[in-house]
């Protein structure tokens, strides 16, 4: 390990970033709650891990033919992949399937919110009961 | 610098390999297409680390370019798919007419 070039370890930089980002992304897709919040830890994340590791190979292999072709891999893979995944969530969404806008304990109600954080729900609901009979003054 | 390449690719290995839950037990079936989508474009630079084992690189980039692009094809022709069976008048509106028309 100790034996590395400069390049060579330039090389090993970028590719170790790249597969942190593609581990971020991975991580992304088991645990966010909804399939767009899904897609956008999947395509972001992985489109830049693998242009990361495929600068890394390049300069890991210097000036030949074989850095030609990975920088044409490199162009596809930056123009396909986020197609590719904005065509997948435009499917979903045409589809109609509905993306997520709350957090589930708001959807389920205002009492969750309520044994969360008793306190700050007593003063509203106090002034709800306030409002209620000065819009019958009214 | 072999040494450390072979490390790389099992660690890209397992998180090739995370994805697949997804793929197993997705909401809906655009999770599961989302998934199998990450795993396959994970694979490209899987496959671009494995011919430096080989010093076959120039052979290995080529299956890479094609890999790359029989899964872009595959994922926008699903993507395609699933929105013409999600409502079929909108994907092919004359034959909507036709019916209409026969109505």
């Amino acid at each position: 390990m100790s034996d590395f070039t400069v390049l060579e370890w330039i090389s090993a930089a970028f590719i170790v970033l790249g597969i942190g980002f593609m581990l971020i992304g991975s991580v992304g897709v088991i645990r966010l709650p909804d399939f767009y919040s899904r897609t956008h830890a999947a395509s972001k994340t992985d489109t830049l891990g693998i242009l990361l590791v495929i600068v890394g190979l390049m300069i890991l292999e210097g000036f030949t033919i074989n850095m030609g072709k990975l920088a044409f891999v490199l162009i596809f893979v930056a123009l396909a992949n986020p197609i590719g995944s904005h065509a997948l969530a435009r499917a979903a969404m045409e589809s109609g399937l509905k993306p997520l806008l709350f957090r589930k304990k708001e959807w389920d109600g205002a009492s969750v919110i309520a044994d969360s954080s008793a306190d700050s729900k007593k003063p509203s609901k106090g002034k709800k009961s306030k409002q209620t009979p000065s819009g019958n003054s009214a | 610098m072999q040494t450390f390449l072979l490390v790389a690719a099992t660690v890209l290995m397992v998180v090739i390999v995370i994805p697949l839950v997804r793929v197993w037990k997705g909401p809906t079936v655009f999770d599961r297409l989302l998934g199998a989508n990450a795993m396959a474009t994970k694979t490209i630079v899987l496959i671009a680390m494995i011919g430096y084992f080989y010093d076959r690189i120039g052979m290995f980039i080529d299956i890479t370019l094609a890999y790359a692009a029989l899964g872009f094809i595959s994922s926008l022709a699903l993507a395609k798919y699933m929105t013409a069976e999600a409502n079929p008048e909108e994907a092919n509106p004359a034959e909507a007419q036709a019916e209409d028309s026969d109505e």
